[in-house]
């Protein structure tokens, strides 16, 4: 069993010939932005790439500004779709009709080179410009293996694993796709999003099963009251999980969850069970070093020493604890980003003579702390301006409020404090005649 | 639960769905904190991208209010969901004829 689409299994050697069918589309080299919504066509067209020697492309989001980048990047990227209408500005391959009923041979397994180059993996660098990361297959293989042992998926069941993340981010592609490949476990194609479609998607898939998931999701789930089919794991990252949701999810679905930790340029690299412990369980191999103020990554399936974007404190030879992110980072609904590269897209827009990011405060029970920004745009409206940032940052990123300044708090060494930018928008949100 | 009972009886007529596209508008802007009156939502303004400026996870969390306020547990798969959001007039014809209370 390879996966299940609608509670329907498909097996090892339908997805063998559907790989062939597959890479007989996509010709012999190239980069590939797969954007397959449906998890098992995502996967048919990751593996059809790996088999032919294309390179996959993966973007942290699809905004004109970045798919221009991509452009540049490599010429002869092109787009791999299963919808209909596609409105990225690449060429396009239509992901191909393909035989519901199993070969009756199987197809010989292809092997791929350890070495392969399997993608570009893409962070928002600070100045503009996405910084690609290489990932190459063992590497990537290595990392998955470890995850399937840490997640106790190693005792001989067969599980069924089913996502609310897209296939198509770093955490999606590990615990959604090669997680299931590398451990001989079960992918789902579904992509489920509303609560219920959540509990329908787990529900027709036969126990044991995996629940693949983030905060937001977790937290939905718990609010709509609904009642989750037996779960025999669940699994969160993209952003720290609150202990007492996570109390909750493991109280209220009779299961044990388990957090990972990981970055886009590292894949996944600790775990825990937040509710036993705070400490992060590091993989076997990968080794966490301080310098000066910095924690950098290395070791075992990490491609290179790797700068960790988050305070880490360690605690033992595999133990750390996490305090909070460096301060520049933004990470909002497993989307990162960074202050310095919002501001400069903020600033690029003609018009707009000083502008800038600022984190919201935390409300009480806020579900996602979305960014402000104050900008002096005098020519300008708040909704031009928004949608020249839409063209150019993820929607996850766009500023609300979006404030018009007469100028920024700067201090008299030009610094801007992000209180004084809170301060500022504050002010001028205060209703008129409010104390 | 009662207290949440609305005082709309389903499936509302014409005039029940204009009051509860005006409830719907309120109950999105105070669960997102949008910065516009929920009277400035044109009831065919597009909710999502170049419209109201809404995303993914905003859609997730306007789920929750329907589910909790109306009983309605949206769901992805039916061809009708594109056209769910599609604007604040579609998801108040959705809602009203869904409705568990």
């Amino acid at each position: 069993m390879l996966a299940y689409r609608a509670g329907t299994p498909i097996l090892v050697r339908q997805f063998l010939a559907d790989v062939e069918r597959v890479g007989a589309a996509l010709g012999q080299r190239g980069h590939v932005l797969n954007v397959c919504s449906d998890r098992y066509r995502f996967t048919v067209g990751l593996a059809a790439s790996l088999v032919r020697g294309l390179v996959s492309l993966l973007p942290s989001t699809r905004t004109p500004e970045v798919i221009a980048q991509l452009r540049r990047f490599a010429p002869d990227a092109f787009c791999l779709t299963d919808e209909a209408e596609c409105d990225i500005e690449l060429p396009r391959v239509r992901f191909p009709a393909l035989p519901d009923a199993p070969p009756a041979a199987a197809p010989a397994v292809p092997r791929i080179d350890a070495g392969r180059r399997a993608a570009w993996v893409f962070t928002s660098g600070s100045t503009g410009a996405p910084v690609p990361h290489e990932k190459t297959f063992g590497r990537m293989l290595e990392c998955m293996r470890v995850e399937a042992t840490r997640l106790g998926l190693g005792d001989g069941r067969s599980y069924a694993v089913v996502a609310t993340v897209p296939p198509q981010h770093m955490y999606g592609l590990e615990a959604s796709v090669l997680l299931p490949l590398a451990s001989g476990n079960a992918l789902s194609a579904e992509h489920p999003f509303y609560p219920a479609d959540i509990c329908a998607t787990l529900a027709a898939v036969p126990r044991p099963r995996i629940l693949i998931s983030t905060p937001i999701h977790l937290r939905a789930l718990m609010a709509s009251g609904l009642e989750l089919p037996e779960t025999d794991l669940i699994v969160s990252a993209t952003a720290p999980l609150a202990t007492q949701l996570a109390d909750e999810v493991e109280q209220r679905c009779r299961t044990r969850l388990l957090e990972i930790y990981g970055s886009t340029e590292t894949g996944s690299i600790a775990v825990r069970q937040p509710t036993a412990t705070a400490e992060w369980w590091l993989w076997p191999r990968v080794t966490l070093e301080s310098r000066g103020e910095e924690t950098w990554a290395e070791g075992g399936h990490i491609e290179q020493p790797t700068r960790l974007y988050d305070v880490i404190e360690v605690t033992g030879s595999d133990r750390f604890l996490l305090h909070g992110r460096v301060a520049d980072l933004v990470n909002i609904a497993g989307k990162r980003s960074s202050l310095g590269y919002l501001n400069h897209q903020l600033n690029s827009i003609p018009g707009v003579l000083d502008g800038a990011f600022f984190h919201g405060s935390a409300a009480a029970d806020a579900g996602v702390t979305r960014l402000g920004a104050c900008v002096v745009a005098p020519g300008l409206n708040a909704a031009a301006i928004a949608a020249e940032l839409r063209r150019r940052i993820d929607p996850v990123f766009l500023p609300r409020p979006l404030l018009l300044v007469a100028s920024l708090p700067r201090t008299s060494t030009g610094k801007l404090p992000q209180e004084a930018l809170r301060a500022l928008a504050a002010a001028q949100l205060k209703p008129p005649g409010a104390a | 639960m009662s207290e949440n009972v609305s005082p709309l009886r389903q499936p509302a007529g014409s005039a029940g769905l204009a009051a509860l596209t005006r409830e719907l508008a309120g109950l999105i802007v105070e669960a997102l904190n949008l910065e516009v009156a929920p009277a400035d939502i044109g009831p065919d303004q597009p909710l999502y991208g170049e419209g109201l400026g809404l995303d993914s996870i905003d859609i997730l969390e306007i789920a929750l209010v329907v589910s909790k306020q109306y009983g309605v547990q949206l769901r992805a798969d039916s061809e009708e969901n594109g056209r769910i959001f599609g604007s604040l007039r579609q998801l108040a014809e959705y809602v009203n004829v869904h409705r568990t209370k």
